[in-house]
């Protein structure tokens, strides 16, 4: 546990501008520490910006930020995070010194253990798969135990075996008590969060843990044979329907409560 | 008719098997997801059916005939990277590719929204997909193709390929995403170059488990359990443990002294995966 653990970060009211356009308008999402957050969306939702916000990068704000020092924070970008020249030794190595940590050996081996790499130290991160490299960029993150941890799509494309090592870390950050903030855009990800926030063009869908964000959600879906209107959609050969006004009956996913949303703002736009 | 028969395929790099004595149909009109990890064969079995690779052993038919160049003509492809000239505008992709496959292109063209390089994720894949089929193929490869979009685009994406297969085409969709996967008639799980299940979501993950450890804090029982080659991931405020009965796992959490309620829980997919890996 760190000094600060106990302290609640995140943003609130957060627009965000590039220009004349607003990338995010008045979202909010509270980080707590020991938790895992999910903020799921697809292209162009926002995600990036929230993340990037939340990792300390000066961006044109309005609202509240609330995060810890930059010497407290790990970052792992969109596609990088790694030196690709390189060994991944030297890649921890590299993060120890831009944070002036002394005696990391022994958490950076246990961090590359946990990420089941630690066989490739001497190994330049050029060289390693996609999801080795992701799983360096993780650990470099960790290794300066962080108060908050930003992950942005850090398992995108990441197959199974790789995904599971991520999440293992993901959830030891968590444990030693770092508030956790990934960006998917896979809800079955998303499901593992404690919390999750759904953002579609800067706007603030649903948040909440799992199941009050699928308890919160308007009406009933379920499954039909053939579609009724523009407010269903295909699942296999069989079809998904949503009732705005129906009751609750089987079991509705936060997939279900994610196109839902998405409809609903779609609508609502002139 | 099958729209792909291979039968006893196997391919060889050097000393390395990458897909070893497969079996695999699929007819027209049906959706099959090849899913399993990284290494598991899935790309290089496609490569195959493409008529890119052949096989070392094993025989493969397209359409009820051994594979000829010719075929090319009746396949449509959407790589990973989706395939398109980012240079140019979506038209002028359907078009170019048009001219390729002697088709039409499409009498409605694309909304412009100027380069593919400036389109946003979703475009780019609706474009990729209307390039890949505008030659009316009979079979349709696809590798992960809704990854990055938002839900809703999904779903829209989906219904494309549906349509398709409801017009006779054959879909082969590989992904290791269960959003994905959940959308195929059946699926094929290949496992270091073999196929190791076929069929129904369900019948894929058989009888296989894991431990949901329920603890109050989690971090505690975290902490015990994070040791040594076990494989742990969460789920919410749960933990979950695979490969493992209940028994062992309770046995290390008491010996640590953490109380928990431990159930034992039909895998998921992904859990499926990583326990055949390992």
């Amino acid at each position: 546990m760190t000094a600060t653990s106990g302290v609640n970060w995140g943003v609130g009211d957060l627009t965000v501008r590039f220009g004349k356009v607003e990338a995010l308008r008045r979202v909010s999402l509270e980080v707590k520490p020991g938790a895992v957050h999910a903020v799921v969306g697809g292209d162009g939702a926002g995600k990036t910006t929230l993340l990037r916000v939340l990792a300390g990068l000066g961006l044109d704000t309005d609202g509240i930020i609330r995060i810890p020092p930059p010497g407290r924070i790990g970052y792992v970008p969109p596609d990088g995070g790694v030196f690709g020249d390189l060994t991944v030794t030297e890649n921890m190595e590299f993060v120890a010194d831009g944070y002036g940590l002394t005696g990391w050996q022994k958490r950076s081996s246990a961090l590359l253990g946990r990420a089941g790499i630690a066989r490739f130290g001497d190994r330049l991160a050029g060289k390693l798969s996609g999801g080795q490299r992701r799983k360096l960029a993780g650990s470099m993150a960790l290794l300066p135990e962080p108060d908050l941890l930003v992950l942005d799509e850090v398992t995108t494309g990441v197959d199974p075996v790789s995904r599971m090592d991520l999440w293992r870390l993901i959830a030891g950050a968590a444990a030693d008590g770092a508030g956790v903030v990934i960006a998917t855009s896979y809800l079955d990800e998303a499901e593992r969060a404690g919390q999750v926030l759904l953002l579609h063009d800067g706007v603030q869908l649903a948040a909440g843990s799992p199941r009050s964000v699928i308890d919160g959600m308007q009406g009933n879906v379920s499954n039909v044979s053939s579609p009724d209107g523009h407010r269903a959609w295909r699942r296999g050969r069989r079809w998904r329907q949503w009732d705005p006004n129906g009751e609750r009956g089987g079991e509705v996913t936060l997939e279900d409560v994610a196109i839902v949303a998405e409809l609903n703002a779609e609508e609502r736009m002139p | 008719m099958k729209s792909v028969a291979a039968a006893g395929v196997t391919r060889r790099f050097g000393s390395f098997t990458a897909v070893d004595a497969v079996d695999f149909e699929m007819g027209p009109g049906e959706v099959v997801g090849l899913v399993g990890a990284n290494g598991a064969g899935k790309t290089t079995l496609i490569r195959m059916i493409l008529g890119l690779l052949e096989p070392s052993e094993g025989s493969i038919r397209l359409f009820g005939q051994a594979q000829t160049r010719q075929q090319r003509r009746r396949i449509g492809y959407v790589p990973q990277n989706l395939g398109l000239y980012r240079d140019l505008t979506a038209q002028e992709n359907l078009e170019f590719r048009a001219d390729i496959f002697g088709a039409e292109p499409p009498d409605a063209p694309l909304a412009s929204e100027g380069l593919v390089a400036d389109m946003s994720l979703g475009a780019q894949r609706r474009a990729a997909f209307a390039a890949a089929t505008q030659h009316d193929p009979e079979l349709l490869v696809l590798d992960e193709p809704t990854s990055g979009v938002s839900p809703l685009s999904r779903t829209k994406l989906w219904d494309l390929i549906r349509q398709r297969a409801e017009g006779g085409t054959a879909v082969l969709v590989s992904t290791h995403y269960m959003d994905e996967a959940e959308q195929a008639d059946r699926l094929v799980l290949m496992s270091h170059g073999r196929v190791v299940a076929a069929g129904s979501l369900e019948s894929i993950i058989g009888n296989r488990t894991a431990i949901e450890v329920d603890a109050d804090p989690w971090d505690r029982a975290f902490a015990a359990l994070d040791s040594g080659s076990r494989l742990i991931t969460l789920a919410g405020t749960a933990i979950r443990v695979l490969g493992e009965s209940a028994e062992s796992v309770g046995a290390t959490l008491a010996e640590a002294g953490v109380e928990a309620n431990l159930r034992t829980v039909p895998a998921t997919l992904d859990e499926t995966m990583v326990m055949l890996d390992s």
